[in-house]
């Protein structure tokens, strides 16, 4: 068994008064695709939130690589190598496409500008419009930028959070390409809510709702279990 | 075309008196309309940081304003007791004067600036009416700390020899202070800019000011940035406390108060978070109110608040804003 690269053990985490993950656990294998999935609500961005350190679980611990990140600052968390794309993309409106990927960069030396070459030739469309301003792409472009941002820099680990959301098919299905491309080169958790688009990409699933974790497995078992994505996903 | 309009409405704006008044008048009110412009802007620019990038109002830029005014009189003082450098006829040790008050004023301010951010800025990120009062609050300390060490009544600001007087240039008169002050004006103003968008730290904060969470996650500690930008517009706000003492040749404890109600309109004219705006809306408040005071001397004080309220009318985000 590959090596456990993120370990979320029994995370309880609050916004406000209100208890969102009442025991969230799961775990990212190295180099290995991860999906989370579950309902609308179930606290699947608030588990993101979570391990990027936006969030503090009240009980319960985050590990990265072994390490305890749950008291950690964000931009402490993501220094130790850790990539976040958040539901929305969050890109930078008023910056340039260029200075999105540049304000990303760790560091400005030849590793990182290599890698930044290659997200410009797996996303053409970002070359184009490498100095327009990036609020004027379109929302698959958008998304792309937000890929392509987290892969400038080499990373231990990358949460990404619903990419397919509110995208056109066509649009999912050049996502999924890109991120098939690129998914060797780092682990992985993905939160995702269109099936067939976790389906292709995941190697390991789980599920989580009203706030717990109440099945994980391969993918391939989920994709075969009918009565689990009915119950769980509503499919 | 559309971009061009803030810069067609200065030069129109410039160019009007033309039509009523003779060229040499006109050339003296354009000079010192440009000069009190360029002073207006060396207040207006830390303003454009604080208030208009970091969304942040900052009733306090006055206090920091007086703080660096007294900062730098207290140097220039110091300093031409133990050397009489002030008082020399020397172009060199006269600049070498001034150049220490700027470094007494930018330092003081600096410290003052991070203290503030740190103590009771950060806490109110985001709530606007939490700022009023506790920089309304601060204003109240500082200025009278400024009345326990350096006393309640206005003092001399002692104006190096070479400063002092004008030029005579075309039978047009020529005050030399206003020229240093366009000359730093501009400085300032091509600083601001290639810091904001020629250097990774500018380009960290700009990104930071429309989304803190996510340069966050992107492993840059977007609270230390914060700070070093508000330091920097209260050093900004020093420099043009002490050009507009060295301008006045005095200073006086409420003397930033006079001057923060004309940075709040520049920096709303020309658009929040636009340093080119500021600085245009800057030379507009300086040239149309010398105008203004000359040809219908009893509307010169309202005409800033006209300026303001016809620019917002035309264009809502002011001259250089984009809509947030």
């Amino acid at each position: 068994m590959s090596e456990v690269v993120l370990e979320v053990d029994g995370v309880h985490t609050y916004i406000g008064q209100h208890h969102i993950l009442q025991g969230v656990s799961l775990e990212a294998r190295r180099d290995a695709v991860t999906v989370l999935m579950g309902r609308n609500g179930a606290g699947k961005t608030t588990t993101m939130r979570t391990i990027i350190g936006l969030l503090h679980p009240a009980r319960g611990g985050v590990r990265v690589e072994g390490r305890a990140v749950d008291r950690m600052a964000p931009y402490e968390i993501a220094r130790l190598g850790v990539g976040f794309v958040p539901e929305g993309q969050g890109i930078f409106a008023t910056l340039t496409v260029d200075e999105n990927l540049r304000v990303a960069m760790h560091r400005d030396d030849t590793e990182h500008r290599e890698r930044l070459r290659r997200m410009l030739a797996l996303f053409p469309d970002l070359d184009r419009f490498r100095h327009a301003s990036a609020g004027t792409l379109s929302g698959g472009q958008k998304q792309m930028l937000a890929i392509a941002r987290a892969f400038v820099n080499p990373q231990r680990l990358l949460l990404i959070d619903e990419p397919s959301k509110g995208l056109a098919p066509i649009m999912v299905e050049h996502l999924i390409a890109a991120l098939r491309a690129v998914k060797h080169e780092t682990t992985v958790l993905l939160v995702e809510q269109n099936f067939a688009m976790a389906e292709v990409l995941a190697d390991r699933f789980f599920l989580i709702d009203d706030g717990r974790t109440v099945r994980e497995g391969p993918m391939a078992a989920l994709v075969a279990d009918a009565g689990l994505k009915q119950r769980y996903l509503g499919i | 075309m559309k971009r061009a309009a803030p810069a067609l409405a200065l030069v129109a704006l410039a160019l009007s008196p033309l039509l009523g008044m003779e060229p040499r008048v006109y050339l003296t009110l354009t000079v010192a309309g440009l000069a009190m412009g360029m002073l207006i802007f060396l207040v207006a620019s830390g303003l454009t940081l604080i208030f208009g990038l970091m969304d942040v109002l900052n009733f306090a830029h006055g206090a920091l304003f007086s703080w660096g005014a007294y900062a730098g009189f207290s140097a220039v003082v110091l300093l031409n007791g133990w050397t009489g450098w002030a008082e020399s006829p020397s172009v060199l040790l006269n600049a070498l004067s001034l150049l220490a008050a700027l470094a007494a004023a930018v330092l003081v301010a600096l410290a003052l600036g991070v203290v503030l951010e740190r103590v009771i800025i950060k806490p109110v990120y985001g709530q606007h009416m939490f700022q009023i009062l506790i920089t309304l609050g601060a204003t109240i300390v500082l200025e009278e700390l400024i009345r326990i060490v350096w006393g309640p009544n206005d003092q001399v600001m002692p104006v190096p020899m070479s400063v002092q007087g004008s030029w005579d240039v075309a039978d047009v008169i020529v005050l030399r202070v206003p020229v240093i002050a366009i000359g730093l004006g501009l400085a300032v103003y091509a600083g601001m800019l290639a810091l904001l968008h020629r250097t990774r730290v500018g380009l960290i904060v700009r990104a930071g000011v429309e989304s803190g969470e996510m340069v966050q996650v992107m492993g840059h500690n977007i609270h230390r940035y914060f700070t070093a930008v508000f330091a920097l517009g209260s050093a900004l706000a020093a420099v043009g406390g002490l050009m507009w003492a060295v301008f006045r040749q005095s200073v006086s404890p409420a003397m930033g108060g006079e001057q923060l109600i004309f940075a709040f309109i520049v920096v709303i004219i020309g658009g929040l978070g636009s340093v080119t705006g500021s600085l245009v809306g800057a030379l507009m408040v300086g040239l149309s109110y010398n105008y203004v005071a000359f040809l219908f001397p009893k509307t010169a004080l309202g005409v800033n608040m006209a300026l303001m309220v016809l620019v917002l009318l035309v264009r809502p985000t002011g001259l250089f804003g984009a809509a947030r």
